[in-house]
C-alpha cells in the first residue's frame, strides 16, 4: 500500500477492499519503524489519525466520501494544527499547541483526509538543507545506500524526505524563496507552489508574509492537482488571498500538450549549472518536444538580482513576522527573567536558532534608519523588474522550464558553515516568489543516483496547466516512480 | 524677554466601532481582562489581520468633517517596537499614505474671535492592550506584571495638527471643538476618563516675533481638558526658565503628573527608537472610491458649526448659550428635547446649563447617564413658564425627577403641594394681612427715598409672605402687589 499514490489508494478506499483505519495502521506502523532514518517528522499523531481514521470510514460508510477521505497524509509543522503542538522547527516553539486550525489544516479536516503528524523543517522555514531545525537534520533518501548522509533540501525537507521514503503518499509544504521546490528536486517527487493569493496563509506561521505560499508535495502531478482541490480557494481571514474560482485541477491533466510554447531562460544556463545537471534538464525538455510542444530561449535580465533582492526583503519581513515571539504570552521563555529586557534578550536568544537570529539582524539592519532606501525599497523596485520580465517572458511562452536546484542533494555538513554558498541553492527559485508566479518541480533524472528536478513555471493561476505539463511527461517518464534504496 | 507659544497636537481618537481593526473581538470597555481578546488580538503564530471597514468608514467622515483631502490609497505599515502590551512587537499603523490628508478646523475663541488650526493629516492605526499596575504574584510569592490585551487592536486615528495655537487656551479649545465634531459623527464616544480621547502636545517657544521655531518637547497621553491646560502651562514655564536662563531646550518626550503638577522627562531624541516602518505585507493598500466618499457624506450628521448657527436661528439663543448648547451633540440633543417639550428655549437653555449640569458634574455623570430625560425637564420648564411652580418649587420638583421619587412632572407638583398660587384676590388679601403685622417695617420703607434701598427693603415683607401663603405664593405677582400697596 505504501507505493500507493493518493488516487490509488482512494479508489482501494472506494472500493471497500481496505478501510481508512487499516490503512492509517498500515502506514502508521510503517512511518514509526523507518522514520529513524530520516527524521522527517517532529510529532506523529497516532491517536488522532486513527480517530479520524474511523471517522472517515463511517463517512464513507454514510456516503459521504470526497477523493480523500480515509487518506493518509502529513503537515509540514508550520501549519498551525487545532491540539496539535505546531513548533514551526524551532524551541520557541517547542511545546506550544494552537487552540486553532490554518486554513489548510481546516479543509484537510473538512475533505475527511488523515493527518499522521507534522514533518520535519528548517527552523521558521529558513534554510535550503533542514539542518536549521531544532529537531535535527533531515536525511534524504536517496544516497544513503552509499553510506552518506544527504540533505533532503528545505525547507519543507521533512515533506519531501516523507513523501520519497513512501511514509506518507503526500504532504503540506509552503514556499518561500523554493521550499517546496528545491527539496522536491534533491528528494525525487514532485512540489507545487501556487501562485501567491491562491491558498489560504491564515494559520501557516509566517516567515516573509509577502513570499509565503502553501502548495503541496506528492510523488505525482495528479495527486499534487488533488492536493490543490483541497487547498486553493478564497479565505476571508486572509486578506492577501484571491477571490477567484477555484478549477478542478484533476480536470485538464489529460490535454495534450501539442503547441505547448516552452521558454528557456537562458540566465538559467550558465555554467552555475554543472553539465550533467544541464544535461537531464535538456533531455526532459526533448520529451516534451516530443509530446508536441516547441521550444526557445527567453531572457529574464533581471534574475541575477533575485537572490540578493530577496536576502533583503524576505529578513525585513521576518524581522517583524517574529518579534511576536518574546515570551510574553507563549512559546518559550526563559528562566528566571530578571527584568523585561532581560527577558527579551534571553528568551529570544536562546528560543531562536543562529540561522533565525542572522535573519532576524540582517532584515533588522535592512530597514534601519538610514539604510531603508537603500536597502529595502531598492530591493522592491528590483521585484517589479523582476515581474515585469516575468510578463514579457510570458507574452511569448506558455510555460518556463529550468532546473530547479544548480546541483543535486549535497552531504549534510557540507554548506553549513557558509550561508551564501547555502543561500545560492535558490538561485533558480527565487525570482518566481519575487513575483508571485506558480511553478512547479518534477523528477527529471538522476545525477550520480540523485534526483534531478526539472522546474516548470507558469503565469499568474496557471496551476491547472503546469499539474496538465507534469502530468503529460509523468506519462512519459518514470522518474517519479523511482524509489530510493 | 517676550516669548511666542507654539504649540501642536497629536490627539488619538478611539473609534466606536463594534468590532476591533483587524479582528471579531468586541471593543466593548470594562470587560474581564482579555476576554475581548482572540488568536488575532494575542498574534497567536500564523493569525492575520482583516481590515473593519467601519474603521475606514468613519475615518473617511471624520475627515470629510475637517474639510480634508481624503487619501483615496490607504496604506498600513508596521512601527516596530518591544513592548509586552504590543502582542505582534509592532503597531499597524500609517505613515506615508494615511486615509485623512491636509484639513483644517476652525475654532471660536472666548474673546469672539475664529482660529484656525491646520490638520496635518489623520491616520487608522491600532491601539496598543494595557499593562497592569496592580501587582501580581506567582505561587511562589515573585511579583508579576498583568498584561490586558481587551484594548489591542482597537482602532484609533491619530489626528496630527500643524503647530498653529498659540496659548493654552487655543489648545483647549480646539482639542474642546474636535471632541464635539468626533461626537457630532457618532464616531467616537467621547469619554476621556475611558480614554477614548488622548493627548500628546507639542511645545515649543521663540522670541516674539521670530519666523524660527523653537526646539520642541512633546508630553504624552493627557486624558483631560485641564490637564492638557495645567500641563502646557507647566511646559511654557519650564521652557522659558530654560530659556531665560540662557539654556537649551533638549528635543525630549516628557510625562506629566496632572495630580501633582510635576513632569519629567521620559525620552530624549538620541534615545528614541528607530520604528524600522514599512509596509504592512498582510495588508494590500486599500483603495478608497467615489462611492465610498460620497457614501460616507450622506451619513455625515449634523456638525456643531452647522447646529450653533441653528441654535441661533431657530431658538433664538445668543452667541455663547448656542456654543454651549450646540457643542455636545448628546447635549444638543438633549436640549432639543426639552424645548421640544418645553417651548420656551431661553428657559430650557438656563435650566440646561444651571440645575442640570451642575449635577451631572456634582454627580459625574455624563448626559447620557442622566436620570431625567429631556421631555421631563420639558414638562417641568412649561410649568415654571406658565407660572405654576416657582423657581424654588422648580428646584424641589427636579430634585424629585433626579431621584426618581417619580416620574411625572404633574404629579410632582401636586404631591408636593408646589403649585403657586397666582389668584390675584388671594395674593392682595395676603399682603393686606401681612403689612398690617409690620407697621413700623412700612413706615421705615415709605420714609427712605434711595430707590436702591427701598427696593432691598422690599425683601423683608418677601419671607413673611411667603411663609404667609406656605410658599405657594407667586413671587412675581407679590412683588408687584406689594410695590403697589406701598405706594411706589
Amino acid at each position: 500500500m505504501h507505493n500507493k499514490s493518493v488516487a490509488e489508494l482512494s479508489r482501494e478506499l472506494e472500493s471497500g477492499k481496505i478501510s481508512s483505519v487499516e490503512l492509517t495502521q498500515q502506514f502508521l506502523d510503517r512511518l514509526k519503524q523507518e522514520d529513524g532514518k530520516y527524521n522527517s517528522f517532529i510529532t506523529i499523531t497516532e491517536e488522532q489519525a486513527l480517530a479520524e481514521a474511523k471517522a472517515a470510514d463511517e463517512l464513507r460508510a454514510a456516503g459521504k466520501a470526497t477523493a480523500w477521505t480515509g487518506v493518509p497524509f502529513a503537515h509540514k509543522d508550520i501549519f498551525c494544527t487545532n491540539g496539535v503542538r505546531t513548533t514551526c522547527g524551532s524551541k520557541m516553539l517547542e511545546n506550544f499547541v494552537p487552540p486553532y486550525d490554518a486554513t489548510v489544516t481546516e479543509k484537510f479536516r473538512q475533505a475527511g483526509a488523515v493527518c499522521l503528524g507534522k514533518t520535519n523543517m528548517d527552523e521558521f522555514a529558513m534554510g535550503s538543507s533542514n539542518e536549521s531545525s531544532y529537531f535535527g537534520a533531515v536525511t534524504n533518501p536517496w544516497g544513503l545506500s552509499s553510506g552518506e548522509k544527504r540533505v533532503p533540501g528545505g525547507s519543507s525537507g521533512g515533506s519531501a524526505a516523507a513523501v520519497a521514503a513512501r511514509l506518507v503518499p503526500a504532504a503540506t509544504a509552503t514556499d518561500t524563496g523554493g521550499s517546496i521546490r528545491q527539496p522536491a528536486a534533491l528528494c525525487g517527487v514532485t512540489g507545487l507552489k501556487p501562485t501567491y493569493g491562491r491558498v489560504s496563509r491564515y494559520g501557516m506561521i509566517a516567515f516573509a508574509s509577502s513570499l509565503d505560499q502553501g502548495g503541496s508535495m506528492a510523488r505525482t502531478a495528479e495527486d499534487n492537482a488533488l492536493m490543490l482541490n483541497v487547498m486553493a480557494g478564497f479565505d476571508p481571514k486572509d486578506s492577501t488571498s484571491i477571490d477567484r474560482e477555484v478549477p478542478d485541477y484533476t480536470a485538464t491533466l489529460n490535454e495534450p500538450l501539442k503547441g505547448l510554447k516552452i521558454g528557456l531562460p537562458k540566465e538559467y544556463f550558465t555554467d552555475q549549472l554543472s553539465p550533467a545537471m544541464e544535461e537531464q534538464v535538456r533531455n526532459a525538455v526533448k520529451e516534451y518536444e516530443k509530446l508536441g510542444a516547441t521550444v526557445k530561449e527567453v531572457s529574464l535580465p533581471n534574475a541575477k538580482l533575485a537572490i540578493a533582492a530577496y536576502y533583503v526583503i524576505a529578513p525585513a519581513e521576518a524581522s517583524a513576522n517574529l518579534s511576536r515571539f518574546d515570551g510574553v504570552r507563549y512559546g518559550y521563555r526563559c528562566e528566571d527573567p530578571k527584568d523585561l529586557m532581560d527577558m527579551y534578550t534571553r528568551t529570544r536568544a536562546e528560543g531562536f536558532g543562529a540561522e533565525v537570529k542572522r535573519r532576524i539582524l540582517v532584515g533588522t539592519y535592512a530597514l534601519s534608519h538610514g539604510y531603508y532606501d537603500a536597502y529595502y525599497l531598492k530591493a522592491q523596485k528590483v521585484r517589479r523588474l523582476i515581474q515585469q520580465d516575468f510578463a514579457n517572458a510570458f507574452k511569448e511562452v506558455d510555460v518556463l522550464m529550468s532546473p530547479t536546484s544548480p546541483s543535486p542533494a549535497f552531504v549534510q555538513g557540507e554548506k553549513t558553515n557558509d550561508p551564501v554558498t547555502m543561500y545560492l541553492e535558490d538561485i533558480f527559485t527565487i525570482a518566481i516568489n519575487l513575483a508571485g508566479l506558480p511553478a512547479m518541480s518534477v523528477p527529471a533524472g538522476f545525477v550520480d543516483g540523485l534526483p534531478v528536478g526539472l522546474q516548470i513555471i507558469g503565469d499568474y493561476f496557471a496551476e491547472a496547466r503546469l499539474l496538465n505539463a507534469a502530468h503529460q511527461f509523468q506519462q512519459v517518464t518514470d522518474w517519479h516512480q523511482r524509489e530510493p534504496k | 524677554m517676550q516669548w511666542d507659544i507654539v504649540i501642536g497636537l497629536e490627539i488619538h481618537v478611539q473609534l466606536a466601532t463594534q468590532t476591533k481593526i483587524f479582528s471579531g473581538s468586541s471593543t466593548a470597555y470594562g470587560a474581564e481582562p482579555n476576554t475581548q481578546a482572540n488568536a488575532v488580538d494575542l498574534a497567536m503564530p500564523g493569525t492575520l489581520p482583516v481590515p473593519n471597514e467601519n474603521a475606514f468608514r468613519y475615518a473617511v467622515m471624520f475627515g470629510l468633517a475637517v474639510n480634508a483631502e481624503i487619501g483615496r490609497r490607504s496604506v498600513f505599515e508596521r512601527k516596530n517596537y518591544f513592548y509586552p502590551d504590543l502582542p505582534k512587537g509592532y503597531q499597524t499603523t500609517q505613515l506615508e499614505q494615511p486615509i485623512v490628508g491636509p484639513g483644517y478646523v476652525d475654532v471660536d475663541l472666548a474673546n469672539g474671535e475664529t482660529k484656525r488650526v491646520r490638520i496635518h493629516h489623520a491616520h487608522l492605526e491600532e491601539d496598543a492592550g494595557k499593562s497592569l499596575h496592580e501587582t501580581f504574584f506567582d505561587e511562589l510569592g515573585h511579583g508579576m506584571s498583568g498584561i490586558d490585551l481587551n484594548r489591542a487592536g482597537t482602532p484609533l486615528i491619530e489626528v496630527v495638527t500643524e503647530p498653529d495655537m498659540n496659548s493654552a487656551e487655543e489648545a483647549v479649545a480646539f482639542a474642546k471643538k474636535l471632541h464635539s465634531i468626533v461626537t457630532s459623527l457618532g464616531i467616537c464616544d467621547g469619554d476621556m476618563s475611558q480614554g477614548s480621547m488622548r493627548f500628546d502636545v507639542n511645545i515649543s517657544l521663540k522670541p516674539k516675533g521670530s519666523d524660527q521655531l523653537g526646539t520642541r518637547t512633546e508630553t504624552k497621553n493627557l486624558n483631560s481638558f485641564r490637564f492638557m491646560e495645567q500641563a502646557i502651562a507647566h511646559e511654557v514655564e519650564r521652557q522659558m526658565d530654560i530659556l531665560e536662563d540662557g539654556g537649551r531646550i533638549i528635543q525630549e518626550t516628557r510625562l506629566y503628573n496632572g495630580d501633582r503638577d510635576e513632569s519629567r522627562s521620559m525620552r530624549t531624541k538620541e534615545e528614541a527608537n528607530d520604528y524600522r516602518y514599512f509596509p504592512c505585507p498582510d495588508l494590500l493598500p486599500v483603495v478608497i472610491d467615489d462611492d465610498f466618499i460620497e457614501d460616507a457624506r450622506q451619513r455625515l450628521p449634523e456638525l456643531p458649526d452647522a447646529r450653533k448657527a441653528r441654535f441661533k436661528e431657530q431658538y433664538g439663543l445668543n452667541d455663547y448659550d448656542a456654543g454651549l448648547l450646540s457643542g455636545d451633540a448628546k447635549l444638543a440633543a438633549f436640549f432639543e428635547e426639552t424645548v421640544e417639550h418645553g417651548k420656551d428655549a431661553k428657559l430650557a437653555a438656563n435650566w440646561i446649563q444651571g440645575e442640570f449640569s451642575a449635577r451631572l458634574n456634582a454627580e459625574e455623570k455624563t448626559v447620557a447617564e442622566s436620570p431625567i430625560t429631556g421631555a421631563q425637564l420639558g414638562d417641568l420648564v412649561v410649568r415654571i413658564a406658565d407660572n405654576t411652580v416657582s423657581s424654588a418649587g422648580a428646584k424641589k420638583v427636579f430634585e424629585a425627577l433626579w431621584t426618581g421619587e417619580n416620574d411625572n412632572v404633574d404629579a410632582i407638583i401636586d404631591a408636593k403641594g408646589l403649585k403657586q398660587v397666582s389668584d390675584t384676590g388671594a395674593l392682595e388679601a395676603m399682603v393686606d394681612e401681612v403689612l398690617a403685622g409690620m407697621p413700623d417695617q412700612v413706615a421705615q420703607y415709605q420714609n427712605e427715598e434711595d430707590p436702591k434701598k427701598r427696593k432691598k427693603m422690599l425683601g423683608g415683607f418677601m419671607g413673611p409672605l411667603m411663609k404667609a401663603s406656605k410658599g405657594q405664593g407667586n413671587p412675581k405677582l407679590f412683588n408687584e402687589i406689594l410695590v403697589e400697596k406701598l405706594g411706589g
